[in-house]
């Protein structure tokens, strides 16, 4: 075997084990990707969706004002609208330095049976206009976006 | 007057770079060293416009003029001055700015420290050096201008989000920019590289320190925006496998493959072609990450206020310098000369593997990051990527670079033995199964668990061996102290570095898995036990901060009813933006760091909401970075690098 033979069968060797590992990441990308994935809907997709009960999935929209209420010691509730339709909204804990009613939010978190939505996460926004682009974009949807919420 | 002047320069400065991007060019076709000299001109001058131009926005912030529109939005006059000052950077506009400003440096760096280097390749660099200053000026002047001024001018400004008013979040963003503009530097190298179809030694001897730089400030940059991210967001985590963190660890896992790879391009004159992709690769995981945090593609926790020209601004800038270097690099890489070979099992075997596992971990990092983009181009619905994938992507990812990482400084370059190496690996195995059993006697814990700490052990021990090995190999003392004085500082950089990477890996693992978590409401004068520790709520009263007020708590913490400690968790609320910050509190010792939220005082009753936390060994986290970034910085004073200087003279002479 002559010296090109063997450095080609050693960059052979090197390419298999890139491709090895390569293949394994893919792999594992897709083993992961089933539970990992998290979508997001607005209270009036959630409507026409079924099969989401025990999902772990985001929602968001506005806090209604007004409507958040603490219920013993930890437990706060609340409602979310996207100008079309509404969702409460429960969650145990402190919540984040940027929540207010009136303004944006996006709770991860799973349906319950009575339809009230069980937030395990609640996702602070340090942007300077405090507002997440699919709330955003689910307020020009139902016509409730106004231009100047964009600085407030 | 003064925002004029600078607004001005920043104009004149791309005029600048658009002459250092062209001359060049002419000058290769010409054949003139006049013309090809004109590039560390200008990029002197250019450094200059834009230090000015920076100067003048800074001004503005710091006087608080509210003419500008910028200021007005981002500012306020009672801030104190050093977020007047680090708030020029704290907004889209302003951070390019300092982009541009850090590109300028680097430009400049580059002229002054490569007297040496030959004239053709430094004035290629410098010309991609100026195509991409001329890219990214434009950039703001057209669509980020932050010298647009406000008619009629505001009384006082709106103030700044104060989460970002932290002192590790005010210099996160120039040690992250340091890391990655740095990496323009080993791209223009690349480029140059490929255009003149030559990589020798003094080219990789060139490339390798400005990598490490790189790499070093992108390491301590990450660490600097965790390190806010754990003592501010209120969430005990330091982490979260946000869009915006996996920005800019990207382009740090594609760092660290190229700073290994370029050990083997340097010393055994092979892997070249592999190591300007990655250089390629780099830089674009950069601009990739600017794109991501700016476009505001992606929901992050930590997005930026985005804007969607600005992103198709970006994703232009990204096709041009991803796609024009990669074609270059399909197009001429093959007529580089390859280099000389290496048996599997060697050195550079083991670090092909690292570079194999470093790709293919940022590889699905990306796709992880860039997943939900794409489902919602093909599908429209929305979809986020959580931690869970990563972390099943990730770490076993790393378990093999781990293992590998214990012992392969260990074989020798070209052609390793195994026998060699085989007693020394069960000497490990041994030690660090008999540390990873100590450690799980003591606590117990999941699989996962068990599994971190055993890496952590391995690489600790095998980097210990290995050094011991190395230095005490002596038979007299004096022959000892003389091989630790003779042993190569890149050397000693290296095995720091990998204790840091055992001490991080150790410190992730046992704060999370042995971390104890307490949500609760307490009235004063009551008590809560976590761990060994027991907390007493004290009293609550107020305090005044400069733009802020704020409620604090006063907790006296009971380490075994002996050592005592106090701890104030603060409420701040922000007159200006009209918000509510918690700032929890942290007691940070060497083997735990407890944690204190102070949520929001219930209505009517005299009760407080706390989250408290205990983490062991989490300072190992920031420990083990630190001494990552320590090991960089040590290898970069190696001797070799300073005979760079001595080397071209002898070529050369050589070539004369």
């Amino acid at each position: 075997m002559n010296i090109a033979q063997i450095k080609r069968r050693r960059r052979f060797l090197f390419l298999l084990l890139g491709i090895f590992a390569f293949s394994l990441s893919g792999t594992l990308v897709l083993l992961a990707s089933r539970d990992s994935l998290v979508y997001f809907y607005t209270p009036t997709e959630l409507l026409k969706i079924n099969n989401v009960e025990g999902k772990l999935i985001r929602i968001g929209g506005l806090v209604e004002i007004d409507t958040l209420k603490r219920k013993g010691d930890l437990t706060i509730n609340f409602i979310v609208d996207d100008g079309q339709n509404k969702i409460e909204v429960e969650y145990i804990g402190i919540l984040p330095d940027l929540f207010r009613e009136g303004q944006g939010v996006i709770c991860e978190g799973k349906i319950t049976g009575d339809n009230v939505f069980l937030a395990s996460k609640i996702l602070a926004k340090h942007d300077e206009n405090y507002m997440p682009p699919e709330v955003a974009e689910a307020l020009k949807k139902s016509g409730k976006w106004r231009e100047e919420e964009k600085f407030k | 007057m003064i925002i004029e002047l600078g607004h001005f320069c920043l104009a004149l400065a791309l005029s600048v770079a658009i002459l250092q991007f062209i001359l060049p060019i002419i000058g290769i076709r010409l054949k003139s060293n006049r013309c090809l000299n004109t590039s560390i001109y200008s990029s002197y001058i250019f450094f200059f416009l834009v230090l000015l131009s920076f100067s003048a926005l800074a001004w503005a912030y710091i006087s608080s003029d509210f003419s500008l529109m910028l200021v007005a939005q981002n500012s306020h006059s009672q801030k104190p001055l050093i977020y007047k000052i680090t708030g020029v950077w704290g907004n889209h506009e302003g951070s390019l700015m300092l982009w541009i400003l850090v590109l300028s440096i680097y430009s400049m760096a580059l002229s002054l420290l490569g007297k040496k280097l030959p004239l053709r390749i430094k004035s290629i660099v410098l010309s991609v050096q100026g195509l991409i200053a001329v890219a990214f000026t434009s950039f703001v002047l057209m669509t980020s201008n932050p010298f647009l001024r406000l008619l009629p001018p505001r009384l006082e400004g709106e103030g700044f989000n104060p989460i970002l008013q932290d002192i590790g979040l005010a210099i996160h963003p120039p040690f992250l920019y340091l890391g990655y503009v740095g990496l323009s530097i080993t791209f223009s190298f690349a480029i140059a590289a490929l255009i003149l179809k030559q990589v020798d030694s003094i080219w990789i001897k060139w490339v390798r320190p400005w990598a490490m730089m790189s790499w070093i400030f992108l390491t301590i940059g990450i660490a600097l925006g965790s390190w806010w991210a754990y003592r501010e967001l209120g969430w005990g985590g330091w982490w979260f496998w946000d869009p915006v963190e996996n920005a800019s660890f990207m382009p740090w896992l594609a760092t660290t493959a190229l700073i290994h790879s370029s050990i083997v391009a340097e010393k055994r004159n092979t892997l070249k072609a592999w190591t300007i992709l990655l250089a390629l690769i780099a830089f674009s995981l950069s601009l990739l990450g600017t794109f991501i945090v700016r476009s505001g593609v992606l929901v992050s926790v930590h997005a930026f206020a985005s804007d969607p020209s600005r992103g198709i601004y970006i994703l232009l800038m990204l096709i041009l310098f991803t796609g024009g270097s990669l074609g270059l690099f399909a197009m001429n890489a093959p007529k580089l000369r390859s280099g000389s070979m290496f048996s599997p099992i060697s050195r550079e075997g083991a670090i092909v593997i690292n570079n194999i596992i470093f790709s293919s971990a940022a590889a699905t990092v990306l796709l992880g990051t860039l997943y939900p983009i794409f489902v919602d181009a093909l599908t429209s619905s929305k979809v986020s990527v959580g931690a869970p994938y990563f972390e099943s992507v990730f770490i076993p990812l790393m378990v093999p670079a781990i293992l590998l990482c214990g012992f392969s400084p260990m074989l020798t370059w070209k052609k390793g033995v195994l026998d060699n190496v085989y007693e020394r690996i069960i000497f490990i195995f041994i030690f660090s199964v008999l540390a990873t059993s100590f450690l799980v006697y003591l606590k117990g814990g999941a699989a996962i668990t068990f599994l971190g700490i055993f890496l952590g052990s391995w690489l600790f021990i095998g980097t210990i061996y290995d050094f011991a090995e190395r230095t005490l190999r002596g038979k007299s003392l004096k022959s000892v102290i003389q091989r630790i004085n003779n042993y190569p500082r890149s050397a000693y950089g290296m095995s720091l570095a990998h204790i840091g990477v055992s001490i991080f890996i150790i410190g992730a693992t046992v704060s999370s898995a042995w971390r104890t978590e307490i949500e609760t409401s307490m009235e004063i004068g009551e008590e809560v036990f976590i761990e060994n520790k027991k907390l007493i709520f004290q009293s609550i009263k107020n305090n005044q901060g400069p733009n802020w007020e704020a409620e604090v708590a006063y907790f006296k913490v009971l380490d075994n009813n002996k050592n005592v400690s106090y701890l104030y968790p603060e409420r701040r609320f922000y007159f200006a933006s009209q918000m509510n910050t918690t700032e929890p509190a942290i007691l940070s010792k060497l083997f735990y760091d407890l944690y204190i939220v102070l949520g929001e005082r219930k209505s009517k009753n005299e009760k407080f909401i706390f989250r408290i936390y205990y983490s062991p060994l989490l300072n190992f986290i920031w420990i083990g970075i630190g001494f990552m970034a320590l090991g960089g910085i040590i290898s970069l004073f190696d001797k070799k690098h300073r005979i760079i200087y001595r080397q071209i003279k002898q070529n050369k002479k050589k070539n004369a």
